[in-house]
């Protein structure tokens, strides 16, 4: 019984915010906090927005490019911690590959800033700062998240199949294509979706390494939010949490996904 | 009889832990080598030293006369059936089948006749479309070695390849697979740790203990001459004196006229076929294992009884 309440009272604590923004979403009342009954306007008024409607574009694309990217770097860092062995520097690999994982956002942002100003010191050819530069800062943020699952997998999977292969001819390429790609692919699914949720919902970084073409969805509602809270908003947050959870539940379904 | 695998001082170690110590073996054409032991013994670190799926620390390995101690596993021609089967779950068990042949490049018409003929060996041509988890673990087994005999190896390892039956299905599979080898006509080496599969199945077996070869023998060898009373423990009962002398129970004959040896029964253990007695001698309680065959003038608890066996029964062996 005590368990029950804690567990709801723990439930309210987490979700409240979330579905009074949502429940507000359908207010028809421009005032935020007062109730007047339900309407949908904020809805149209949101797809009518080109400011956001670009944004929201944006962001999509550097959330597909750079889970991808970090899906491909991900699953070769995840496959070698898993199946290279003890190799040389693997402490120090595996450890710096978790990093992103515990440092502070502010902190990866203002270094990835400083390493682009840097970079384009050095390499004026370098288009500056913009959808590239997100791509790029997002990848290096949501690649540790994507080896761990691939790692995870990996492990948990019997060598016996890629033995098997190679004992029936494979070359270790072909083993990796044909055999381990395939069995892992559910690992490599919930990566991508964790690291396209990650990206898209990212403010900080993006925030550090945007170009004054490239503002994101996140961007967007932070400073408009902050000359004052448009239900529209309320319209957006509600679409957005609705997309993240769907596609954080079907990044853990895939996640647990056995084989069989 | 030819040489299909020779094994010369291989050896293998996890850290400390040496798997395989120096071990030399051949494999003759045609021939069931059984590799025989306790778990962890090392017995698969060996087969799967063959296989060429573990690198060794020392010694070698010739298949088929030419030396392939460093040639990996797909340039080496030996299969290996593992103990979980390994079939590929996302592959039909056709294309499970056709996966090594078209690692060798063959034509597709090849590849598909080939494929049909290993599934027809193993009496499965009519599943090729399904998948491995629609499969019982008998049909699982055999689609194992249908993969494997595809190839045409010459040896073909197999890794414990009953532990995953139940106990009724392994006697008929064991036949089975004899029968299948005898029809191909090549070599087996068959990794267990169950001394009447080995037994059933081996024309010699090799008894192996932390990472060596205690004996390697036929089964009739090993079991009436073991070398040691490890072997001889291995493979059936014995009465060991404390002078390392040696004798099974069933060459014992028990009577209550004469014999060379006193003492009282103290115990018996009827088992249908035969009768065990336990009988207390001045050193220790002996094993007499006598077949129910009728008609005995049979000794009753308490009874003083004579013991005796011919001199060809009894072995001193070391420990």
């Amino acid at each position: 019984m005590i368990a029950r309440v804690l567990l709801g009272v723990g439930l309210v604590f987490l979700y409240l915010p979330l579905l009074v923004v949502m429940g507000y979403s359908f207010n028809a009342s421009r005032l935020v906090t007062v109730w007047t009954g339900f309407s949908t306007q904020w809805y149209g008024e949101l797809f009518a927005d080109r400011q956001i409607l670009r944004a929201a574009g944006i962001s999509f694309i550097v959330a597909v490019i750079s889970a991808s990217l970090a899906t491909v770097l991900g699953t070769a860092a995840g496959y070698a911690l898993a199946r290279f062995g003890p190799f040389r520097g693997r402490s120090i690999f595996a450890g710096s590959l978790a990093v992103p994982l515990v440092m502070p956002e502010v902190i990866t942002g203002l270094a990835l800033l400083l390493l682009f100003v840097a970079a384009q010191s050095a390499m004026p050819w370098l288009p500056g700062r913009g959808i590239g530069t997100l791509i790029v800062a997002h990848a290096s943020l949501t690649t540790a998240y994507v080896a761990v699952i691939v790692q995870a997998r990996v492990s948990g999977m019997a060598r016996d199949f890629e033995d098997a292969a190679a004992d029936l001819g494979a070359r270790p390429a072909t083993v990796f294509v044909h055999i381990t790609l395939p069995l892992i692919a559910p690992a490599l699914v919930a990566g991508w979706l964790l690291a396209f949720v990650l990206s898209l919902d990212d403010l900080v970084i993006a925030s550090f390494v945007s170009g004054p073409q490239s503002t994101t969805l996140p961007m967007v509602v932070f400073s408009s939010v902050r000359l004052g809270v448009s239900p529209k908003i309320n319209a957006l947050a509600t679409i957005l949490i609705a997309l993240t959870f769907l596609m954080l539940a079907a990044s853990a379904a895939l996640a647990r996904k056995r084989s069989k | 009889m030819s040489t299909v695998i020779r094994v010369d001082g291989i050896a293998k170690s996890y850290g400390e832990v040496r798997a395989v110590d120096h071990v030399s073996l051949e494999v003759g054409a045609n021939e069931c080598l059984a590799l025989l032991g306790p778990s962890g013994c090392g017995k698969t670190t060996l087969l799967r030293l063959m296989a060429g799926l573990e690198t060794p620390d020392a010694g070698t390995i010739a298949i088929d006369g030419a030396d392939m101690t460093r040639t990996p596993p797909y340039g080496r021609p030996v299969n290996m059936m593992f103990q979980s089967y390994a079939l590929f779950p996302h592959m039909t068990v056709a294309d499970n089948v056709a996966f090594g042949l078209k690692q060798d490049r063959l034509a597709p018409s090849e590849v598909e006749a080939r494929t049909k003929e290993a599934l027809a060996a193993v009496e499965l041509e009519a599943l090729g479309a399904r998948k491995p988890h629609q499969l019982s673990g008998g049909q699982r087994q055999r689609v194992a070695l249908a993969r494997c005999i595809a190839k045409r190896p010459k040896a073909l390892l197999l890794d414990e390849p009953m532990a995953a039956l139940d106990k009724h299905l392994r006697e008929r599979t064991q036949l089975e697979l004899l029968a299948l080898r005898r029809r191909l006509g090549i070599s087996f080496v068959v990794v267990t740790h169950d001394q009447d599969e080995a037994m059933t199945m081996a024309d010699r077996i090799a008894v192996m203990d932390k990472g060596r070869i205690l004996q390697i023998d036929t089964p009739r060898a090993l079991y009436e001459r073991p070398a040691t009373q490890g072997v001889a423990r291995f493979f059936g009962d014995i009465n060991l004196w404390p002078s390392g002398l040696v004798v099974r129970p069933e060459r014992i004959a028990l009577s209550r006229a004469s014999g060379d040896m006193e003492g009282v029964v103290i115990d018996i253990i009827y088992r249908g076929t035969a009768t065990t007695y336990l009988v207390q001698t001045a050193e220790l309680v002996v094993r007499v294992l006598r077949q129910n065959t009728g008609g005995d003038d049979d000794a009753q608890k308490g009874d003083k009884v004579f013991l005796s066996w011919p001199a060809d029964a009894a072995r001193m062996l070391s420990a």
